[in-house]
């Protein structure tokens, strides 16, 4: 907790001084930004990139110079990874211009683990399905030149964001690719997967049994997987969890934002306009109890 | 809330080991949530000192005893309150909300104007609306829950949506506790909901504004003896009609609907 005290204490730094500032401490403008990451001196850039996602400057200007920092060739990790390529393409995926599709497909078959990852989580975001077949590609292992990431030689691709994108884009052709997965030896992997067959599940009956998958884990004894089940819960939006979610040994605020999906789905679900559901009380009253 | 077992138990030394020797983020939940479940009130500070391990589970269940322990725990909870590191000020805010002991007054108002934590302001403002007024002298009741009020209503506006969810939630407790004769605290609370309900920019906090309106409106539909069985989420209609069947009413029977009347009025003219 003490991390994401620091974590949430320096965003809400940032916030305050409208903008943030550089790592030099200037502060810094929709222009400035842009210049920045088309200059020369490269923690400026990689600030820049990472900038113009956080503030979602949804500039065309800014989309353009993110898209050309997917290719640099500058800033390089020892290991040979790309930082300013995955600040970029984290970015991209926060300004919701579909002009970034194309080249962040190209960026999934980046040698470099982390950009492939950003990538794959970024086309998500932007819900075009045009990148299946890539995707598809790249969960199969049949793009050359990959390499694995670099704390966890054993871990191949970002399968979980892959698996994720898949679910979320409504990549139905990739279930049987997908199905494997759930019995992956990465925990979070697994999530992933019970996340995406869930997504993709053709009746409530089937997608409540991956749904439940899920739900087990919130019973672990690791507290980082719990906490990751929650967030896939509330990704979700899956209503039978409600309770577990509820009774989940974690943070209060990581169980509300979980039930805030479940509730945001029941919501967006119900046809009419006027009576909330009982799924949705419920899911309230469990809210409430949690403040 | 109640101390319904304050003897002290023959195995209450042992729990309190268990605790103190725990050696695993996982035995240490289980042994707080052993202790805990005890209801052991020497064991209160223990069970303080548990909202601060930086366990999650820990402070659950630790949270759970003290709220079982109940309004004992409130001077010592007061007491050491500003020393806690955030995380633990967040539980022990919790803890005071739940037990709604209204000594915790000063304390839930400084924390939600000023705490910098979310989730220590959203425990205020779920604990302001449900404070115990009762237990305090009857003159004090409404300056207490005017400010409870004063304080409220601003933080609807703010950046966090669990902050102004939260808020809600308060806010329509403070609606159903405080006096009808207090029209303006009414309308207040009324325009106030409408307008978050009209421009939140979150989904979740406009879904519980429906909710809070509509508790409300049962709320007074209860209390002013409307027999009508539509439930609707609509505060003005429920109070115009009211009225309406007030204005052509007998002598009133059992449970006086003049209760409401100002709150009718004030309703009335508030939207038209």
């Amino acid at each position: 907790m003490v991390g994401s005290a620091t974590l949430w204490v320096w965003t809400k730094q940032r916030t305050m001084t409208q903008g943030g500032n550089g790592p030099s401490g200037e502060s810094l403008t929709i222009e400035q930004a842009i210049a920045n990451i088309q200059g020369s001196d490269l923690s400026l850039r990689v600030y820049a990139a990472w900038w113009l996602g956080r503030f979602r400057v949804s500039d065309p200007q800014a989309v353009d110079v993110l898209i050309l920092a997917l290719a640099d060739e500058d800033d390089r990790t020892d290991a040979g990874g790309y930082p300013l390529r995955r600040n970029a393409a984290r970015a991209l995926g926060k300004l919701g211009d579909r002009r970034a599709v194309q080249p962040l497909m190209d960026s999934l078959q980046c040698s470099d683990f982390y950009v492939r990852e950003a990538a794959a989580q970024s086309l998500e975001a932007l819900g075009d399905a045009t990148c299946a077949a890539v995707l598809i590609q790249l969960l199969k292992g049949e793009i050359p030149g990959t390499l694995p990431a670099p704390e966890q030689g054993d871990l191949a691709e970002p399968y979980d964001a892959i698996l994720e994108a898949l679910g979320s884009l409504g990549i139905t052709d990739a279930i049987p690719l997908i199905k494997p997965f759930l019995t992956h030896s990465i925990e979070r992997v697994k999530y992933a997967a019970a996340r995406a067959l869930y997504q993709l599940a053709s009746s409530a009956g089937e997608a409540a049994q991956y749904g439940n998958i899920l739900v087990k884990a919130l019973d672990g004894d690791d507290l980082q997987l719990r906490r990751a089940a929650l967030a896939d819960l509330g990704a979700i939006g899956y209503l039978g969890a409600a309770g577990a979610i509820a009774d989940t040994l974690a943070e209060n605020s990581l169980k509300l934002i979980a039930l805030k999906g479940v509730l945001e789905k029941q919501v967006q679900r119900s046809a009419t306009d006027d009576d909330l559901s009982e799924g949705a009380v419920h899911v309230m009253e469990l809210m409430d109890s949690l403040l | 809330m109640t101390n319904t077992m304050t003897n002290p138990n023959p195995s209450a030394a042992d729990l309190i080991r268990a605790v103190e020797k725990a050696n695993s983020a996982q035995s240490l939940v289980d042994a707080v949530r052993d202790l805990a479940d005890a209801r052991i009130e020497s064991a209160s500070s223990l069970l303080i000192e548990a909202l601060g391990y930086n366990n999650p589970g820990a402070a659950v269940a630790a949270v759970d005893g003290l709220v079982a322990l109940g309004d004992v725990v409130v001077p010592t909870l007061l007491e050491q309150i500003d020393g806690y590191n955030y995380g633990a000020r967040a539980w022990a805010v919790r803890a005071l909300a739940s037990i709604g002991h209204p000594d915790a007054l000063e304390t839930l108002l400084h924390t939600l104007e000023t705490d910098f934590s979310m989730s220590v302001r959203r425990a205020a403002a779920r604990g302001l609306g449900m404070l115990r007024w009762q237990l305090l002298p009857e003159t004090e009741i409404e300056p207490a829950q005017s400010k409870a009020l004063a304080t409220l209503l601003p933080m609807t506006d703010d950046s966090e949506w669990i902050v102004r969810y939260a808020t809600v939630v308060g806010l329509q407790a403070l609606a159903i506790a405080i006096p009808p004769d207090h029209p303006d605290w009414h309308r207040k609370i009324h325009d106030r909901l409408s307008q978050m309900q009209a421009t939140d920019e979150s989904l979740a906090v406009r879904t519980r504004v429906k909710q809070a309106q509509a508790i409300i409106s049962q709320f007074i539909q209860e209390q002013s003896n409307q027999t009508d069985s539509s439930i609707s989420p609509d505060w003005q209609s429920i109070l115009d009609k009211v009225y309406r069947r007030k204005a052509s009413e007998r002598p009133l029977e059992e449970g006086d609907p003049r209760r409401f009347k100002s709150v009718v009025a004030t309703m009335s003219s508030s939207t038209n």
